[in-house]
């Protein structure tokens, strides 16, 4: 076809000339068409990188797997309830035709069949995943304490409330107010074993650019040296402490006086002997 | 020989058979690439979901898939392998076009097929005849690339750039800047080289015309006998040099069924013709009548 057409152009005698013609014209055709295929290449390299702030569908394989994987049909974007995905368009910074989400404007509202994974026809989007509190489409990273108004005193507690894994994935540690001296801080902190990624928290966070944000788990995570061990798990694993013999550690307290570590805290015991009377009046009038 | 090309070609079809017979299958063909469009939309904008996604892949009254075959040899050549859901799709499309003719997804089906015609329209009303000529096996190169560039980056790198599903995404789901892209086609096809893109560079056209090689369904110039030479389905003809041997290959005893699997079945050549030279068929009965 294409074949004996091109032999019939070129005299298809097998004479040096058209055999030279012919060569001559691979040649000009591999080179036209590998020439394209550098572009492409070297500008496929950074039309795949995905900027930090979308994120991918639940269930999304690894980013560079997703890409061998995904084929822009938009049936995930179809089957989403919140409309929340879209495909990328081009100018975007995120690879032509893929899924993604921005938190900001709309977090993953983490529907419990996930009507979004079994549609996918390849398997971009990782049909094992079930259960939608095992998808990690990012990390949550309380990314500004200058803002965040819940280091400034205030009390917030926005992104812990919204949280769809609330309790768990974002909890409310209390800390002294140094500044105040008298009040606590209600600072809320992410936990990356149960952190989904949905974006709910940044969607929801009250200051004018977000103080909490999803970012790439690979970028959010750091990783401890593979040679650290903590003591006290250690100390827990073996039921008894590996280094010196466990001593209690005694307070210097006054008498009827005791602290419960990591419990009670100061503990006042109600004795005979008190330096205070029962009655106030009383102290005040010894000029005590 | 009667050249006749100082008339529009077109011109004497209309003047023989009327209109509607002489652009018959351009208008059936715009009915249905713009039926298919329509149905794609029609969830959208309508909420009827008779079909769901676009071409790269799609589920039909939500049951069965369909999914483009370059996507998934893309996969296989990156090192991913699919789920059975595409495996089957792909299936399906390939059967379908095994029968129809490959090349029947370009001219029937595909949306950038109206934006290269026009531009062929337009080069042929302006009189533009420079051209710059590259062979048309380039497309079996670049399907050869496509393949490489994803086993190379491990990702369908292609598909960052691949014009045909970036229209339909486009049109389905918000086109971007991908019109420049579209533009750029029509452009090239219009100034840089007559049918450029359809007739020489898409992949996609060159993997469909693998399909479609062996397929049933062929156009044929069963009254050959009749040919007038006025050259007008040359003119009009995506890839003109699949006429040839089934036209003028009677004394070479080649059969009147054009084989070539570059062929779009688009029926251009039935239109045009006012001899009515051409007819879809069968590829059987492939024996050259004076033989016989």
């Amino acid at each position: 076809m294409a074949h004996s057409d091109e032999k019939s152009q070129s005299g298809g005698k097998g004479s040096a000339v058209s055999r030279r013609r012919f060569l001559s014209d691979v040649a000009r055709t591999a080179c036209g068409v590998g020439l394209l295929g550098m572009g492409i290449g070297l500008y496929s390299r950074q039309a795949v990188s995905l900027p930090a702030l979308a994120l991918r569908p639940p269930g999304a394989l690894p980013e560079k797997d997703f890409l061998s994987a995904c084929t822009r049909c938009g049936l995930c974007v179809r089957d989403c309830p919140y409309d929340i995905l879209k495909l990328a368009e081009l100018g975007e910074e995120v690879a032509l035709g893929t899924p993604y989400f921005t938190a900001r404007k709309a977090g993953c509202e983490m529907c419990e069949d996930i009507p979004c994974v079994p549609v996918c026809p390849t398997g971009a989007l990782d049909h094992d995943l079930t259960d939608i509190n095992e998808s990690r489409m990012g990390l949550a990273v309380l990314s500004d304490q200058e803002t965040c108004v819940a280091f400034l005193g205030l009390r917030c507690e926005v992104c812990y409330n919204i949280c769809p894994v609330r309790g768990k994935a974002i909890t409310i540690e209390r800390k002294h107010n140094i500044r105040s001296g008298k009040h606590a801080l209600f600072i809320p902190v992410v936990h990356s074993d149960s952190c989904t990624g949905c974006g709910k928290c940044e969607e929801a966070c009250i200051t004018d650019k977000a103080s909490i944000k999803i970012f790439p788990t690979e970028l959010a995570k750091g990783k401890l040296g593979e040679h650290y061990r903590v003591g006290w798990e250690e100390k827990a694993r073996a039921g008894e402490s590996l280094v010196t013999p466990d001593q209690e550690h005694i307070y210097n307290l006054p008498e009827g006086q005791s602290y419960d570590h990591g419990g009670e805290g100061l503990i006042m015991e109600e004795s005979q002997d008190s330096p205070f009377s029962s009655n106030p009046l009383d102290t005040l009038n010894r000029g005590f | 020989m009667t050249m006749k090309l100082n008339s529009r070609p077109g011109v004497e079809a209309v003047a023989t058979k009327g209109f509607f017979q002489a652009y018959k299958w351009l208008l059936l063909r715009r009915l249905s690439q713009l039926s298919i469009l329509g149905l794609f939309l029609l969830g959208p904008l309508a909420g009827v979901w008779l079909i769901k996604g676009n071409l790269a892949s799609s589920l039909v009254l939500d049951t069965v898939p369909l999914t483009e075959p370059m996507l998934v040899m893309q996969m296989f050549a990156a090192g991913f392998i699919p789920l059975s859901t595409a495996l089957w799709g792909a299936l399906f499309v390939v059967a379908f076009y095994l029968v129809v003719g490959g090349r029947t997804y370009c001219s029937w089906v595909c949306p950038v097929n109206i934006v290269t015609d026009s531009a062929a329209w337009l080069r042929e009303r302006l009189g533009i005849a420079a051209s710059s000529s590259f062979p048309r096996n380039t497309r079996y190169w670049m399907l050869a690339l496509v393949m490489l560039l994803a086993a190379v980056t491990g990702t369908m790198a292609y598909e960052v750039v691949n014009p045909v599903p970036m229209l339909h995404r486009g049109i389905i789901f918000g086109i971007g800047l991908s019109w420049s892209v579209i533009i750029a086609i029509f452009l090239f096809d219009l100034f840089i080289a007559r049918k450029g893109w359809c007739g020489h560079i898409c992949p996609m056209g060159g993997l469909y015309g693998i399909i479609g090689k062996i397929s049933p369904l062929r156009v044929r110039a069963d009254r050959r006998e009749m040919c007038d030479d006025c050259m007008e389905c040359f003119v009009v003809c995506p890839e003109p040099h699949v006429i040839k041997p089934a036209l003028k290959g009677a004394d070479m005893g080649n059969g009147p069924v054009i084989t070539a699997g570059e062929c779009t079945n688009c029926g251009r050549c039935i239109d045009i013709c006012a001899e009515e030279v051409f007819n879809f068929g069968y590829r059987f009965n492939n024996q050259s009548k004076e033989s016989s």
